[in-house]
């Protein structure tokens, strides 16, 4: 009899604790379901901004005529020229680097205290202010060269924020490779820089390529180590030695401008540079994914 | 110490099939061999032979040092740093561990196959043709008659034969493995070294794999390594018993398993530890 009842008490326990329960995880989730809705409301509310302002100057025009004077019509061509050519270059040269620098540390600095210091330094280099590596690259290059900005010193200026990023990735990604895939090719008597180029990297290229494309979102929109290097030019310019234009450099310069045909240039410059980063994004994401269907 | 001679005594026949015949000549040898990882002292004094084209297991409790020193034989263990090797290991007479013995001849002689199938992220075809490129060069139609060759060694061939370009990270686990055999066959190896080869697969590919290394000893001498006594039994025709880095006892493969001469050996096959 008496244990009928505990038992019954027990069970009354369990089901007001389960109810409980319940009322916390629907609170809980709330709760985060607002914060995301808090943070999404916010992006919606700047991508509604930059299309329903940039879509009304998107036109030809935007991307065959140079950046015009005051008052007149005109496009971006040579700020989309000169953002094209200033993200390759800095890819041509931060990509090798990094990667060579990754591999370093990856496969060759094994437990030396040098390669805890270096990832660790390079950690700091991937945080670092870019208006520090603009003003650095001022001292390095332009004022070496008599104080001429030039295509090339914006292009140095942003391959020395992809740098850090290519070798946080390539070492990262590099570990990730298993150690069974390194003993597994060295047991065959294949040289470790063999091992490395034709093994590990394929093992491995998903995740570079991913970093090395975030790289270049990260750049295309860089404004402050550029304002020192590469400055701007109103003309189009083909002259790594020379001043060059480029997108957010020349947003930076029309939207405060009070002349409204600079600041609808500069809200479709936004726009397009927008676009730009979520396709890379998307493009990064897709390699990813498919890496990561094809290891299963 | 284990005495050598008796593990190559009287002719019987082993419980793989080959003959045991007596002096089956040693093809690698370990010499007072002992292994440090940092300060652990991983083996004592390990003296071993290998029989030439025979299957000799490694069999004890985890941490034995069965591993390490199978992956002593091919100096693996050298990419790492902090691990140690000192005594002899002697392949055809050669001390293998003496670093003007270069590395590259070492590994073509004695190839390896790991716990886990890993293929490279490549083909079918580059998987086994990559190896070999380094060693020859060969034209197409004799590498692809290589390639052939080593996947058929495998027991592969039948089932990839028509999808050789394809990666090689879409075959089965058992297949992976077999492919990992075939890779390290068909750089025509004398030695093929095999750590617990089938512990990461289901009975199936387990069966194929042991059937596979029954064939794979008229051409290779083998070592494997193996947490499954069954397993060392029916596959080999030698075993030694490694305890907390010493060889306890060393013999032909039915002797060990029915009349075991020390008290560590029979508690650890009838399953008292390990």
């Amino acid at each position: 009899m008496s244990t009928t009842r505990t038992a019954e008490a027990s069970t009354r326990v369990a089901e007001r604790l389960y109810r409980k329960r319940r009322i916390v995880n629907r609170v809980a989730i709330i709760l985060s379901c607002a914060a995301a809705i808090f943070g999404l409301f916010f992006l919606a509310w700047i991508l509604w901004t930059t299309i329903s302002k940039g879509i009304g100057s998107i036109s030809l025009a935007l991307f065959t005529e140079n950046t015009p004077p005051p008052m007149q019509a005109g496009g971006l061509a040579n700020a989309f020229f000169g953002s094209a050519v200033m993200c390759a270059l800095a890819i041509v040269i931060g990509t090798p680097l990094g990667i060579a620098a990754g591999t370093w540390l990856a496969e060759y600095a094994g437990a030396r205290k040098i390669g805890t210091v270096i990832r660790f330094v390079n950690d700091i280099l991937l945080s670092a202010p870019s208006i520090v590596l603009g003003l650095f690259v001022y001292t390095l290059v332009v004022a070496q060269m008599g104080g001429g900005f030039s295509a090339l010193a914006g292009a140095i200026a942003l391959a020395f924020i992809v740098l850090p990023v290519v070798v946080r990735t390539t070492d990262e990604m590099l570990r990730l490779v298993p150690a069974q895939m390194r003993e597994a090719a060295l047991s065959l008597g294949v040289p470790q820089w063999k091992v490395i180029v034709q093994v590990l990297y394929r093992g491995a290229s998903a995740g570079i390529v991913t970093g090395i494309i975030l790289a270049l979102a990260r750049i295309s929109g860089e404004t402050a180590p550029l304002l020192f290097t590469s400055f701007g030019n109103q003309y189009w310019s083909t002259d790594l030695t020379q001043p060059m234009a480029s997108v957010p450099v020349v947003m930076n310069q029309f939207t405060a401008s009070p002349y409204e045909t600079w600041q609808s240039l500069a809200w479709a410059g936004a726009l397009v540079l927008t676009f730009f980063v979520l396709v890379l994004s998307m493009i990064a994401r897709a390699i990813l994914l498919r890496n990561k269907t094809s290891n299963d | 110490m284990t005495d050598l001679n008796f593990a190559m005594s009287a002719p019987v026949v082993g419980t793989s099939g080959r003959a045991v015949e007596a002096g089956a000549k040693p093809k690698m040898s370990a010499r007072k061999l002992n292994f440090y990882y940092d300060r652990f002292h991983a083996l004592k004094d390990v003296d071993l032979d290998i029989a030439e084209k025979r299957v000799t297991a490694l069999i004890g409790p985890s941490g034995c040092g069965k591993s390490t020193l199978l992956r002593i034989f091919n100096r693996i263990y050298a990419i790492y740093p902090k691990q140690e090797a000192e005594g002899e290991v002697l392949l055809d007479g050669e001390n293998v561990l003496d670093p003007k013995y270069a590395l590259n001849r070492l590994r073509g002689k004695v190839g390896m196959v790991f716990q886990k199938p890993v293929p490279f992220p490549m083909s079918i075809y580059e998987n086994i043709a990559y190896a070999i490129r380094h060693y020859e060069k060969l034209k197409k139609p004799e590498m692809d008659a290589r390639v052939e060759e080593a996947l058929r060694q495998g027991a592969l061939w039948d089932e990839v034969k028509d999808k050789l370009k394809q990666s090689a990270l879409g075959l089965s686990g058992g297949q992976q493995q077999r492919l990992c055999i075939a890779r390290a066959v068909a750089l025509k190896p004398e030695v093929l070294l095999l750590d617990e080869p089938t512990s990461a697969l289901d009975p199936i590919a387990t069966g194929k794999i042991e059937q596979l290394i029954a064939e794979l000893a008229e051409q290779f001498t083998i070592a494997i390594v193996t947490h499954n006594m069954q397993q060392a039994a029916r596959c080999s025709d030698f075993t030694a018993f490694m305890y907390l880095g010493e060889l306890i006892e060393f013999g032909e493969t039915e002797k060990l398993f029915t009349q075991p001469a020390k008290q560590q050996t029979e508690d650890y096959i009838t399953g008292r530890f390990g």
